[in-house]
């Protein structure tokens, strides 16, 4: 079953944690433990980089079944057990995560200057954490992943965020934790129920129409806390813009496809009568937010805040693909998570550009930046078009198939979803205009430096990537097309049984 | 007899010394022997079955000594420092763990009498025991007015319950209470009696109102042992005497702890928030605790009673090391005791103000800590008996405790600060290392600890 050889998930998992006890061991003054933290850091994320990329190179995708799979016995008198393993839904996003890691610590390189071993850590653990709920096959050790992240995440934006960071903090760390504690009397109900907390068994067992609703609900409040869905998306813009750059990155690219995967992963398969039952109202609320937050996004002065709402929208395009329940949505709305954590996460990186120069993220401090920065110009013109999801960038194969499965599915969502699409261009573009073009009107912007071989090294892998995914999608595709087919048919399969059943 | 052997040894310690560090040394080692007894002890009744050693016992022992040991290592340098370093401190310690130990294996009601009253008088003295200090002195007094009270309640159920059932043995109470018809009206009011005054010493909401103010007058490291060793003996007590004799009364207790068990939830976290003394807030938060461990109670089964004992393991190394924490808050030798004073410790003291944080996350439930495990267990059998308007409430007011436990990590990372705390004391950080790392690694391997719980609750439904 394991194709490595090894526990190469494990590995994965828990190699930055190596990172973590090698950076405690440093001595020394400030300025040596805080430069040898940042290289091994930067180390230790690249190693499991590259580790992640023999997983996608061993990766099967012409089976849909758990493939790596890893099992320990853990809390053996309760039926929990250590398992671990990646199909084509999960195998991408754990690529995601270890490569927005050494990607957000190379962008904090310059941009933290205090705390730096504490910074380092913190992010080391949060890579553990992302990677292992990816790969997390039982419900308990999901939630133990899915909650861990709260607290290196905390720490980053509290300690090194912005002015307004313990605000942030707290409202980021206690919304998701509400939502989350929910969740966790549903798994405790489920547990109850069947025994064990494994999911392939959950999903064997099944749940009765009437606790599915219940269930439904539960897992609904975690995720759409996290995805987030309006109108429990507020806390986002507030920890996106208190946030460091690197914060933002990684709560854009990974933080937020928890909840998209969360749904796809467990409510789904799990509840299926009442995701067919509740689809309208998850339809209606995706809708609303794609709307209302694109039109929030243009009376945004912030840079950071406005960038964050239109991630609410993306993510809201993502909840439309999962909830059409067919191969094109779905199959869509995967893309759409991967090419908004790319995109956004370079959007992101670019904001943090400036505000390293400037330390402003008000939109109305700039104007003019292509005569300074004309490589910058060029690097945030491409990731402006990629977020409008223009053909030929990483976006469009994503929301073009989620409009075509919405469609099979009501009309009415398609045009809504499509609405998003045309509002999103717009106000990209006009922040694109403001910040970019029109005269230099400021002395602090005609004193600008143009990117560093650093910086330049940071997107680059994120350019190729967004022409990648949007020049030749189906390298991107065809890893999970077995595996939501499985998914889809078992769908139809649970939908149909009961109908069998009352004939 | 593992208690009695322990007794005799303890009365060859006391002999006047001076010196406080000789005799807090040989206490801990008479604490140490007393575990070994505790673990060797085989299984058997003493006393005319006044007495029982079972693993239930046993696992509540250990934890008892590990609370004690805790609380004398943390007392060692605080009380020098405090100028009332006095030898009679470790040995009223002492006194008090045979009283609890005495408690936990008691299996009779007087047996069980006699122990409370040994911890408690201990408890009273050492309360006051800064005796200069006014507010040392009211936290004793207030303790004490209030413990007689209970002791007083605890008595007259005891009596009722005697009058009724016809004997103090818990063997003849469960085959009295389970031989007649329906619940007879006197050993229900006398079983409630039973139950207030043990509510008291857990502090569990309605009987709650010493804890702040007793937390907040007593010495630091006494208000550490205060709520570590005495309420894993009173809770572990509890669930004895609610799952043995009174075991047939199950759906009348239930709804005494129903409402105690919410009460507690419900007033910890929501009365934490506005505490500007950490003592008075940790206080709350063990209401807030209590409240947690008593819903593996109400649910009644094996299951629950099992995660109260686990969740009292647990909570017993989260506050050991929280106390840690507090103990050493002392700035130009002045001890301090506001959240405030806590301000910058991220930067002053980079390795204390981590393993808080650990505790912090760990007693807010938060995974991969241990706290979190602790929790599962009682939300557990909560769910598995259908108790949701607990298990509801119960993850709710975590998250409003979640905003407490917060505030204290955002004082010491967010905030500037105030300048560096004095160095902290070997035993100190001895204790704060121990209780970091379980909290931290304890994920790793949960097993063992379950399994203790486990062999614990079997062996007092078996």
């Amino acid at each position: 079953m394991n194709a490595a050889g090894f526990p190469l998930l494990s590995l994965l998992t828990f190699l930055p944690l190596a990172g973590v006890v090698a950076i405690l061991t440093f001595r020394g003054d400030e300025a040596t433990v805080a430069s040898n933290a940042r290289w091994t850091a930067l180390w230790t994320s690249l190693i499991v980089f590259v580790l992640s990329l023999i997983l996608w190179a061993r990766f099967d995708p012409t089976t849909a079944e758990m493939q790596f799979v890893e099992r320990a016995a853990w809390l053996p008198d309760f039926g929990v057990n250590y398992h671990m393993g990646v199909d084509g839904i999960s195998m991408l996003f754990v690529l995601l995560s270890t490569l927005l890691t050494p990607i957000c610590i190379l962008a904090s390189w310059e941009a933290v200057q205090t705390r730096v071993r504490e910074y380092m850590i913190a992010f080391l653990v949060l890579e553990t954490m992302m990677v292992g709920m990816f790969c997390a096959l039982d419900l308990i050790i999901f939630y133990v992943f899915f909650e861990g992240v709260l607290i290196p995440m905390f720490l980053i934006i509290g300690v090194w965020g912005g002015q307004r960071r313990v605000y942030a903090a707290f409202k980021f760390f206690l919304y998701t934790l509400l939502g989350s504690v929910l969740m966790l009397l549903a798994i405790l109900a489920l547990w109850y129920r069947a025994g064990s907390t494994d999911v392939a068994t959950l999903m064997q067992v099944g749940v009765p129409v009437s606790w599915q609703y219940w269930m439904f609900l539960a897992f609904f409040a975690s995720f759409a806390v996290k995805v987030p869905m309006w109108p429990v998306h507020t806390w986002l813009p507030d920890a996106h813009v208190e946030a460091p750059t690197a914060g933002s990155v990684i709560l854009a690219g990974v933080l937020l496809k928890m909840g998209g995967y969360g749904f796809l992963r467990f409510s789904i398969p799990l509840f299926p009568e009442a995701s067919q039952v509740l689809a309208p109202m998850m339809f209606a609320l995706s809708v609303v937010a794609v709307i209302y937050t694109s039109l929030i996004a243009f009376a945004q002065e912030d840079m950071k805040k406005l960038i964050a709402y239109s991630s609410v929208a993306h993510m809201g395009v993502v909840t439309v693909g999962l909830f059409t329940f067919n191969q094109q949505g779905i199959s869509g709305a995967l893309f759409t998570m991967l090419a908004h954590g790319v995109v956004s996460g370079a959007l992101f990186l670019c904001v943090g550009v400036l505000y390293d120069r400037v330390h402003s993220r008000e939109i109305a401090r700039y104007g003019g930046v292509a005569k300074i920065m004309p490589a910058y110009a060029l690097v945030f013109m491409l990731f402006t078009m990629a977020s409008v999801a223009l053909p030929g960038t990483a976006n469009f194969p994503g929301e073009f198939l989620v409009i075509v499965g919405a469609w099979r599915s009501s009309a009415w969502v398609a045009l809504g979803t499509g609405m998003g699409m045309i509002l999103g261009a717009a106000y990209m573009l006009w922040l694109y205009r403001r910040v970019v073009f029109s005269r230099v009107s400021r002395d602090e912007v005609r004193g600008l430096l143009d990117l560093s071989p650093r910086e330049l090294a940071i997107f680059a892998p994120l350019i190729v990537l967004t022409f990648w995914m949007g020049l030749y999608p189906s390298s991107f595709t065809q890893v999970w097309e077995v595996s939501v087919a499985a998914l889809v048919e078992r769908h139809e399969a649970a939908l149909a049984a009961p109908r069998m059943a009352g004939l | 007899m593992a208690v009695s052997g322990l007794a005799l040894l303890l009365i060859g310690v006391i002999p006047k010394r001076d010196m406080t560090f000789p005799i807090t040394m040989g206490t801990l080692g008479a604490l140490l022997i007393g575990a070994v007894l505790v673990l060797g002890a085989p299984d058997g009744q003493a006393f005319g079955g006044q007495f029982i050693s079972d693993s239930f016992a046993r696992f509540a022992k250990i934890l008892i000594l590990l609370g004690a040991a805790s609380g004398l290592l943390l007392a060692l340098d605080w009380n020098e420092r405090q100028g009332i370093a006095r030898f009679e401190f470790p040995i009223l310690v002492l006194f008090s763990t045979i009283g609890m130990m005495a408690m936990v294996s008691a299996s009779d009601l007087i047996t069980l009498y006699m122990g409370l009253e040994l911890l408690s008088l201990s408890l009273y003295v050492i309360a006051a025991f800064d005796r200069d200090n006014a507010r040392s002195a009211e936290a004793g007094l207030k303790y004490f007015v209030l413990g007689a009270l209970a002791s007083g309640l605890y008595l007259y159920g005891a009596s009722l319950t005697y009058g009724f059932a016809g004997s103090t043995n818990f063997e003849a109470i469960a085959s009295a209470v389970g031989s007649q018809d329906g619940p007879v009206l006197g050993v229900v009011v006398g079983m409630t009696f039973v139950v207030a005054a043990l509510a008291f010493k857990i502090s569990a909401v309605p009987f709650h109102m010493w804890t702040p103010d007793v937390y907040e007058g007593a010495p630091t490291p006494v208000t550490a042992f205060f709520a570590s060793a005495p309420k894993v003996a009173a809770v572990a007590l509890l669930v004895r005497v609610l799952a043995d004799p009174f075991a047939d009364l199950a759906e009348q207790w239930q709804g005494v702890i129903w409402i105690a068990s919410l009460g507690s939830m419900l007033l910890g976290s929501f009365a934490a928030i506005r505490q500007e003394n950490i003592k008075r807030l940790m206080a709350y938060s063990s209401i807030g605790h209590i409240g947690y461990a008593l819903m593996g109670l109400v649910v009644a089964t094996d299951i629950g009673l099992r995660g109260t004992m686990f969740y009292m393991a647990i909570y017993l190394v989260m506050n050991a090391g929280v106390f840690a924490v507090l103990v050493s808050m002392r700035r130009q030798g002045r001890s301090l005791e506001r959240v405030e004073d806590l301000a910058g410790l991220g930067r002053t003291d980079p390795a204390m103000a981590v393993a808080m944080v650990v505790f912090m996350f760990s007693m807010a439930g938060i995974p991969p800590l241990a706290g979190f495990f602790s929790k599962l267990y009682v939300f557990l059998a909560a769910v598995q008996q259908g108790f949701w308007v607990l298990a509801v409430v119960g993850v709710l007011t975590s998250v409003v405790g979640a905003y407490y436990y917060l505030r204290i990590i955002k004082v010491m990372y967010f905030d500037a600060p105030e300048g560096a705390l004095d160095p902290r004391p070997a035993a100190v950080s001895f204790v704060l290392a121990g209780a970091g790392l379980f909290n931290l690694l304890f994920f790793l391997f949960p097993a063992p600890v379950v399994a203790a719980a486990a062999a614990a609750v079997a062996a007092l439904a078996g």
